[in-house]
């Protein structure tokens, strides 16, 4: 026998070994794993990422970034009508029709849209997933009682509902984000119950009834877990909608108020009386959004591609 | 005799009732993906079919066969795929022929039928139009008369009320009768070829049987050629004149029906058959499965694809030691066989002591 | 198909009477309650009193729900608080406009869209493709109303191609007769008011229109790549059938069925939009006078013209839901 036979034979040998075991369905590697491995080939994922991050960090550490006050009225007395100063020295982006730094105000406004955004969402996906679970877990007349109630809220356009919800609870923050988060709770209430209608039926959740699990924890442990990716792709996508969002509510005048804390929704429907003069003012904060919004949107779609079994390979 | 001979037909040789319908040669099938190495579906696959022939290419899930029928089908995608060698029908060669000239003979002069009948009707349109646009398309017809020999065809498959049967959809009719219109599409024009790809898995048991008789009564007895693509041994037994096994790509042993169940020469036929639970079998005996599953293999270029889950292989089963790949070789009359230790048989009777070697 | 028709009809009856329960709540708890949301922000101490047992505010909740719902049911939505007139009336001069736009908006849509989802799919990976990708996820991540600004800026202020404001030039003494400006202009052939109408909805409409269009993009596009992988395609294939009527009869047609459930839903978003964009565009249509109650805390109307939209909304749902089961035979049975 020669030495290469004896290398050959090995490897069939390891190949048979492998054949004699029962096949493993995945070669052991779990879900999560796999999804962040594919993620991390997917350009359109490795962008929103990047975005995202970026966003965070600049959100996070505004006030150490931002080279100026964001309220100082600076350049106010170079204001004219029909003149707003644009870029110059220790100004990179011009000052706003009050002689504020832009820049500045850029940067610490990404806090706002990021609390409005993080808030509304969760907001939204707390009371979502508690009513989907509801109507998901005891079925019967909750799931009816709950998702006719769903329905109703759903029946109402997302952003006529926040005008109410805005209106009803008057002009602050807060009720900025209730607004927002309101027309987020059908959604989550859906994806909810619908994940768990379907894994109702399925083998493994019958498999633990037949081995006289308690139906909580089969909900807790099995059910609830198992239906977050789906939830998890939506958050991402919804804090993209809520920035948005905050945005049209600014501009109907249903925003926050309180002009000390700078937020790009306003900025942006501020700028709108002075866009003939300086369109900057509306431009940059709506880019600003439009790339946030993006970002989360990219991860978002990109998350979804990578948790759903269907694109596993 | 053998036990294991169903039915005894004369044996028909491609060669003797004149022109095969379908001539295969050398085909291979590559799938080439984007940042992945190329894969060789289909290798060096040569097969011919005459009329009234029944042929049956058998293999495990993967193996290559449902890539080798739709290759013949030209339904492959374009993109990412690569056929050679050659496929003719009734002697035109088909590999690199225009897009339209294909779709002139499929459901013309070649037919499919497919595996699930339920996935395979488009179900928002009425099982009528999507019998009568296969008329329409190949044969000057009146609508009124495409309708007219739509419903004798439902009538000739099996289907009862088949004017009514016309109108509905496919989510209105049992698994079965879906399966039977699709037949009655692939017969509407009386195609030469007609290839089966799975017909009966996704039926119930019961089902399969009628689905089987109705292809030998349509197919067979009208002389039109049959290419019998199954896991099934008992199709096999049932329908098919000759059998090519495939095994990861490649054909690694073909035979007439009866010799092939009487005398498995590829240890992996041999696997196959002692496989499958038998009646007159001792009570208690116990089956045979092959170890492993087909992705436990080599590349070819390597050795015997199937020596890792071979109870049989040696180190010759290995490109390296035998100096070349183990090739397809004449092995006695009408059969060929691709190994290099295959299953030995005393002379003669054949019979008992020849499935008892088998084991 | 009619008892399909008449189910999903009587499937509406809680919906609606929940949204009434909702609305109506919604105005006793806001600050001062209905009389205030009446009289105005100004109203005295006894006017309100007044109003109170005017409209039997101090009978028990259930009795003023009963009656809210029996004038709600003759869609007696009280008086505008800053008009005067009544919220009917204000709703239904505004509608036409409103529904002019969004047919705009939606044709504009789905005219642009279908072709474009479609080809898209059709060349996979092509410099198309990519495009229609990349601008269908800028579409929807663009505010509706800095869209609005920034096509009024350029092709009504700079460039002075189109009017930026309005329903039609005020020069133009039209004849009224449904308050559809363009249909109006021809049913009574003065054709210059039609186009002048036509023209003014174009701006708007293409802003409004942007959000479906890109979210019709997407889903064409996946739809269509999901079909052309069904088995029933490579079944119409292996039939041999022409290539045209392969895409016709199979592949479109199963494809469009995700699209036109999308499109039911877009048109909560058009509605939402209009808001916005009729404001930039001062259309004096629905959501302008939406707009317009916020900011004058006209509460009357807001309650009438949310409620009405929302019926609007669910009848447009309903009938997107009844062309589907005539699209899907397999939705008729169930």
């Amino acid at each position: 026998m020669s030495a290469v036979g004896d290398v050959r034979r090995r490897r069939i040998d390891e190949l048979a070994a492998r054949a004699g075991q029962v096949p493993e369905g995945e070669g052991g590697v779990s879900l999560t794993r796999s999804a962040f491995r594919r993620l991390r080939r997917n350009p359109v994922a490795i962008l929103g990422a990047v975005i995202v991050v970026v966003f965070l960090v600049v959100a996070a550490f505004a006030p150490l970034l931002a080279p100026r006050d964001p309220l100082a009225q600076t350049l106010l007395s170079e204001i004219r009508p029909g003149f707003i100063p644009g870029s110059q020295p220790g100004f990179p982006l011009g000052v706003d029709e009050l002689g504020r730094d832009l820049l500045s105000r850029l940067i610490v406004g990404s806090r706002q849209s990021l609390l409005i955004g993080v808030v509304s969402t969760l907001l939204g996906v707390v009371v979502g997933m508690a009513l989907g679970v509801l109507a998901g877990a005891f079925g019967g007349w909750v799931d009816t009682v709950v998702m006719r109630f769903v329905d109703i809220i759903l029946s109402i356009p997302s952003l006529l509902m926040a005008i109410s919800i805005s209106v009803l609870l008057g002009q602050n923050q807060w009720s900025l984000m209730i607004a927002i988060a309101v027309t987020q709770v059908p959604v989550f209430a859906r994806l909810l119950r619908g994940s768990m209608l379907a894994q109702r039926g399925s083998d493994y959740v019958l498999a633990a009834q037949a081995l006289g699990i308690r139906r909580r924890r089969i909900v807790f442990g099995h059910v609830l877990p198992n239906s977050l990716s789906p939830v998890i792709v939506q958050a991402t996508l919804s804090l993209a909608t809520a920035i948005i969002e905050a945005a049209a509510l600014s501009f109907l005048g249903l925003g926050d108020p309180d002009l000390a804390r700078p937020e790009w929704g306003a900025m942006l429907s501020n700028a709108q009386d002075f866009l003939s003069v300086r369109p900057e003012l509306a431009i940059y904060p709506a880019v600003c959004i439009i790339v946030v919004a993006l970002g989360f949107t990219l991860l978002g779609e990109a998350l979804r591609e990578a948790l759903d079994p269907k694109f596993r390979r | 005799m053998s036990p294991l001979t169903i039915e005894e037909l004369p044996p028909r040789d491609a060669g003797q009732d004149g022109r095969p319908v379908l001539e295969v040669e050398d085909l291979s099938v590559t799938f080439t993906r984007r940042g992945e190495q190329p894969t060789r579906a289909v290798d060096g696959v040569s097969f011919s079919v005459a009329p009234g022939e029944t042929v049956g290419l058998v293999g495990e899930s993967g193996c290559g066969k449902s890539v080798t029928s739709l290759a013949i089908m030209g339904l492959l995608p374009r993109r990412g795929v690569e056929v050679g060698g050659s496929v003719r029908l009734h002697g035109q060669e088909l590999i690199g022929a225009p897009d339209r000239e294909l779709r002139g003979l499929r459901g013309a002069d070649m037919a499919m039928v497919f595996q699930d009948p339920l996935s395979s009707l488009n179900p928002t349109v009425p099982i009528g139009v999507q019998v009568t646009e296969v008329l329409l398309e190949h044969r000057e017809m009146s609508k009124k008369d495409a309708v007219a020999e739509a419903t004798r065809l439902l009538d000739r498959v099996g289907i009862p009320d088949p004017s009514r049967r016309l109108k509905e959809y496919p989510h209105q009719l049992s698994g079965g009768m879906r399966q039977r219109a699709l037949i009655a599409m692939a017969l509407a024009c009386s195609p030469r070829l007609l290839i089966a790809d799975e017909p009966t898995t996704a039926l119930d048991v019961t089902i399969q049987a009628q689905i089987l008789e109705l292809l030998r009564e349509l197919v067979v007895d009208t002389g039109t050629a049959l290419v019998m693509i199954t896991h099934d041994l008992g199709v096999v037994a049932g329908l098919c004149d000759r059998v090519h096994v495939m095994y990861s790509g490649r054909i690694i042993e073909s035979a007439d029906r009866h010799d092939l169940f009487a005398r498995p020469r590829q240890p992996y036929t041999g696997g196959l058959l002692a496989s499958v639970p038998r009646l007159d079998g001792a009570r208690g005996a116990p089956l045979h499965p092959i170890r492993g599953s087909a992705r436990d293999v080599i590349p070819w270029a390597e050795g015997c694809a199937f020596a890792p889950r071979c109870d049989n292989a040696q180190d010759d089963c290995l490109t390296e030691v035998a100096g070349s790949t183990v090739p397809l070789e004449y092995d006695g009359p009408g059969r060929e066989l691709r190994c290099r230790h295959p299953l030995e048989y005393p002379r003669t009777p054949a019979g008992a002591t020849a499935s008892g070697a088998a084991r | 198909m009619l008892r399909f028709v008449v189910r999903r009809l009587l499937q509406l009856i809680p919906i609606l009477l929940g949204l009434s329960v909702l609305l109506f709540a919604w105005l006793r708890a806001l600050p001062g309650g209905p009389a205030q949301a009446a009289l105005g922000e100004r109203a005295t101490p006894e006017a309100i009193a007044r109003y109170n047992e005017l409209f039997g505010l101090d009978q028990p909740l259930y009795v003023q729900y009963l009656r809210f719902l029996g004038r709600a049911v003759q869609l007696d939505f009280g008086n505008s608080a800053r008009t005067g007139r009544p919220v009917t009336e204000e709703f239904l001069e505004r509608m036409p406009g409103t529904i002019e736009l969004t047919l705009f908006a939606m044709v504009f849509a789905i005219g642009v869209g279908i072709p474009l989802g479609y080809l898209a799919a059709r060349r996979h990976g092509s410099w198309l493709d990519s495009t229609s990708v990349v601008g269908s996820l800028l579409g929807v991540a663009t505010p509706v109303f800095f869209l609005a600004y920034l096509l009024r800026l350029l092709f009504a202020v700079e460039l002075g191609w189109l009017p930026g404001s309005g329903r039609q030039e005020v020069r133009i003494d039209a004849t009224r007769i449904t308050n559809f400006y363009v249909l109006d202009g021809l049913l009574t052939r003065e054709w210059d008011a039609a186009w002048d109408a036509f023209l003014h909805l174009v701006l708007p409409g293409i802003a409004l229109g942007t959000i479906p269009l890109a979210i019709i993009v997407r889903i064409t596009r996946a739809s269509v790549l999901d079909v052309v992988n069904e088995d029933y395609v490579r079944t119409a294939n292996a039939k041999g059938l022409a290539t045209a009527t392969v895409r016709r009869r199979h592949v479109i047609r199963n494809a469009l069925l995700p699209v036109s459930t999308t499109i039911g839903l877009q048109t909560g978003l058009l509605l939402s939009g209009a808001v916005l964009t009729e404001t930039v565009f001062a259309f004096g249509g629905v959501g302008s006078a939406i707009f317009d109650a916020i900011f004058a805390r006209d509460f009357a109307v807001l309650q009438g013209f949310i409620l009405m939209l929302a019926v609007v909304y669910v009848l447009v749902n309903l009938l997107v839901d009844i062309s589907y089961g005539l699209l899907d035979p397999r939705v008729r049975v169930r």
